[in-house]
């Protein structure tokens, strides 16, 4: 932990808020207008107006939440089907410069799930298993819809909590093409722009050979990288066109293409945060949020860092320098790149496990044991420090209405959140919203560890495969996409894996999205002396409590028998 | 049967602009403004292509200074990158840094008395991310500049010197850390010639 690491992270968090909140201001400009670009852009609105009737829908028609979650069903199911079948016939078709066979049916099943559910868990190496076609038309396309589809459902949510006695919550068309065109297309270009300066391939041939100093050959794989990555980061996908993801140097060349990367993790959900707080008028309590999650990051900054720079057991034992300074970050160097060192392999690793990205830019599985429990954990809260796009927030909801539940448990009184009662229904979907994920996690990871066939996954003997097979179970579950990636693919796994995805990105989204139908219909009841306030520092402390004691404690049972036994061991 | 209508045209619509209108007209951008980058960073030596900027290769010769340990099969295969996955308490990993550090002592050994165990920076044993991490640490290279100076015939200040021509610093001096680029060191030190 050098002086210098500290201040790249400093930077970083001054340099997120900097960012996010103007991001967030203009989001909530983008949402809540009529139409967007006014009178001087008036062709924007023109293209979007063409959208919507190709698309054949009355954009000044609102949808209720039934009628909102079933055209997002069909949609992604529908999308689901396509990125399938070109996996499977990739051979035949074009873009396919270096040969690449058609995928196998379970693995295409596993990863047309995976990234229509925003997860990019990949049981795939992209360079020697996918088309050009593929990660182009099929993959990145994904990587901007399952983003889009995110922020658009939580659009709506936001809109059922500011509303009152109303019946609809948008229109999703309208939802989904702002977020892609005015959000997720600009930033991806700018991101995309900088990635291809720093040296992240963006090109249409294919492998180059190189005849190296040494007279061997060598394959360099190359391709329509930086478009790809760019709104891998950006939308909380995580999905590398290289199996080592951003820790390949074609991915992630320099410092300064790492931090960018980095920041765009957290980008968007951070802005959404504040984009909420203007779009239901509380500010303060936006802030509220925002705190608890940031609370919530540094806690896993301060746990990852120092665990993995003291160093794994092996490599302690070993005698090798593992001190920080004289020309090495030094610590545990075990698959992490030279120019990240562990300052920014710590934030990278924190921030994308916070925020449901699931990209990498070290491997996990060579983490130390309490370094590797720090995205363990913050899979296993459910995604909502910050979170996935727009689902890392709504999954947040649940756990804030839980927090005024038990609030007013405490002092006696019906509880409210920003006007609205919560009542039994409420407390209902958030509790299915918060709870369901986190218990299939257990159940199909103990089905895993319990099955010869679930077992044969396991890279790493002993305790470490135990958490091996927990992190694969909790990453597909709350759509991350990070792996512990020894864990291997089997028929078993790859179908467990797309239930679990398909799962954990459904059942909570509807359950948010009943809420926000359910909040929209309710009056507003005024603010008195008694009502709980959700802007103070009581709030971000019960918050994150509330956090701690569901998710944190359901956990808990297993991380002793994964990474705490495995860090109590020498 | 609205919303099947509705998104299939969706889906054609969206897949042709950010499938196809995206990427290529980055594409486009990327082969006029940053070629070289856009193809690979290619590093070309008499016109044939001798590897990438932003690839390790395999130095196994005792004029050249050699990357990190690779996990990918073959070593440093930039077209199939894998971590080494192994966790932090698994014995092959310690049989792995093991082997590593005791070639490090039997190469460097003999330019370096008294080298021990202690004295070898931690990149120089353990597997990179990507399998292809172009650099090591400057820690990593002081340790090997000695071999390379004797075995060139080159005295030390001129090997340190193109050690610290081929360092990339930070980016704009604060993000990352420094690593020394192996593949461009060793081509400087081909062109100054002096190979025994």
């Amino acid at each position: 932990m050098s002086a210098q690491g500290i201040t790249q992270i400093v930077f970083y968090c001054v340099a997120l808020i900097a960012l996010g909140y103007p991001l967030g201001v203009f989001m909530a400009r983008v949402y809540m207008a009529d139409r967007v670009g006014g009178r001087r852009l008036r062709f924007l609105s023109s293209i979007e107006n063409g959208f919507y009737r190709a698309v054949r829908t009355d954009a000044t028609k609102e949808q209720d939440w039934k009628s909102y979650g079933t055209t997002v069903l069909v949609f992604s199911v529908l999308f689901f089907l396509l990125l399938y079948l070109i996996q499977r016939v990739q051979n035949h078709l074009f873009l396919n410069p270096d040969h690449m066979a058609g995928v196998p049916s379970h693995l295409s099943l596993n990863t047309a799930a995976s990234f229509i559910t925003n997860t990019n868990w990949q049981y795939y190496g992209g360079e020697y298993t996918m088309s050009y076609l593929t990660q182009m038309a099929g993959l990145a396309v994904q990587n901007f819809v399952s983003a889009a589809v995110g922020i658009a459902v939580l659009v709506a949510v936001i809109r059922g909590i500011a509303r009152r006695s109303s019946g609809t919550l948008g229109n999703f068309w309208v939802d989904l093409y702002r977020t892609l065109v005015y959000i997720l297309l600009p930033l991806a270009v700018i991101v995309a722009a900088i990635l291809i300066w720093q040296g992240v391939p963006q090109t249409l041939h294919g492998h180059a050979t190189a005849h190296t100093l040494q007279g061997a050959t060598q394959t360099i794989a190359r391709g329509p990288v930086a478009s790809q990555i760019a709104i891998k980061q950006l939308g909380t996908n995580g999905g590398g066109f290289y199996n080592s993801n951003s820790g390949v140097p074609f991915e992630n060349p320099t410092g300064l293409s790492n931090f960018v990367e980095m920041l765009s993790i957290l980008l968007i959900p951070a802005g959404l945060v504040f984009m909420f707080g203007r779009m239901v008028l509380a500010r303060r309590h936006a802030w509220a949020v925002f705190a608890s999650m940031f609370v919530v990051f540094l806690l896993g900054v301060a746990v990852n860092l120092p665990s993995e720079q003291h160093g794994s057991q092996v490599l302690r034992a070993s005698g090798v320098n593992i001190t920080q300074g004289h020309g090495q970050s030094g610590g545990n160097m075990s698959d992490k790149e030279v120019r990240f060192g562990l300052a920014n392999t710590a934030v990278w690793t924190t921030a994308t496990s916070d925020a449901s990205n699931g990209s990498v830019n070290g491997g996990f599985d060579a983490q130390t044991p309490f370094g590797g429990a720090v995205p363990l954990v913050n899979l296993f809260l459910g995604e909502v420090i910050f979170g996935g796009v727009g689902s890392g927030l709504y999954g947040m909801f649940f756990y804030i209405i839980l927090a005024v539940f038990v609030a007013g448990l405490m002092v006696g009184r019906t509880p409210e959140w920003l006007g609205k009662k919560i009542e039994a229904r409420e407390i209902k979907y958030a509790a299915l919203g918060a709870l369901f994920v986190p218990t299939m996690v257990l159940v199909l990871a103990a089905l895993s560890i319990a099955t010869k066939s679930g077992l044969a996954s396991i890279f790493n003997s002993g305790v470490h495969g135990f958490t091996e097979t927990l992190y694969a179970y909790d990453s597909q579950g709350n759509n991350n996409g990070s792996a512990f990636a020894g864990f291997g693919l089997t028929n078993f796994s790859a179908d467990f894996g797309t239930i679990a995805m398909l799962l954990g990105r459904f059942v909570p989204m509807f359950a948010a999205l009943a809420l926000g139908g359910a909040l929209a219909k309710k009056k507003i009841v005024p603010a008195s002396a008694g009502t709980f306030r959700t802007d103070g520092a009581t709030f971000v402390v019960l918050l994150v409590g509330v956090i701690a004691l569901t998710a944190g404690l359901m956990i808990f049972p297993a991380l002793t028998l994964g990474p705490i036994v495995e860090g109590l061991m020498h | 049967m609205r919303n099947i209508v509705s998104s299939v045209i969706a889906i054609v619509v969206i897949t042709a602009f950010f499938g196809f209108g995206y990427p290529l007209v980055m594409t486009g951008f990327a082969q006029v403004a940053f070629k070289g980058q856009a193809n690979g960073s290619l590093i070309e030596k008499n016109g044939t292509v001798v590897g990438s900027k932003l690839a390790a290769q395999a130095f196994t010769g005792k004029q050249y200074f050699h990357p990190r340990p690779s996990a990918t099969s073959p070593a440093y295969n930039a077209g199939a990158t894998t971590f080494a996955n192994l966790g932090p308490t698994n014995p092959e990993l310690a049989k792995n840094v093991k082997d590593a550090a005791d070639a490090i002592l039997k190469l460097e050994g003999p330019y370096n008395p008294g080298l021990t165990i202690h004295d070898i920076p931690v990149d120089a044993v353990t597997t990179s991310a990507s399998g292809i991490d172009p650099d090591i640490s400057p820690a990593n290279a002081a340790l090997q500049s000695r071999r390379v100076a004797a075995v060139r015939g080159l005295s030390l200040a001129t090997v340190q010197k193109l050690i610290k021509e081929n360092t990339i610093g930070r980016s704009w001096g604060f993000f990352g850390e420094p690593g020394v680029n192996v593949l461009e060191l060793n081509l400087a030190l081909d062109k100054l010639g002096g190979q025994h």
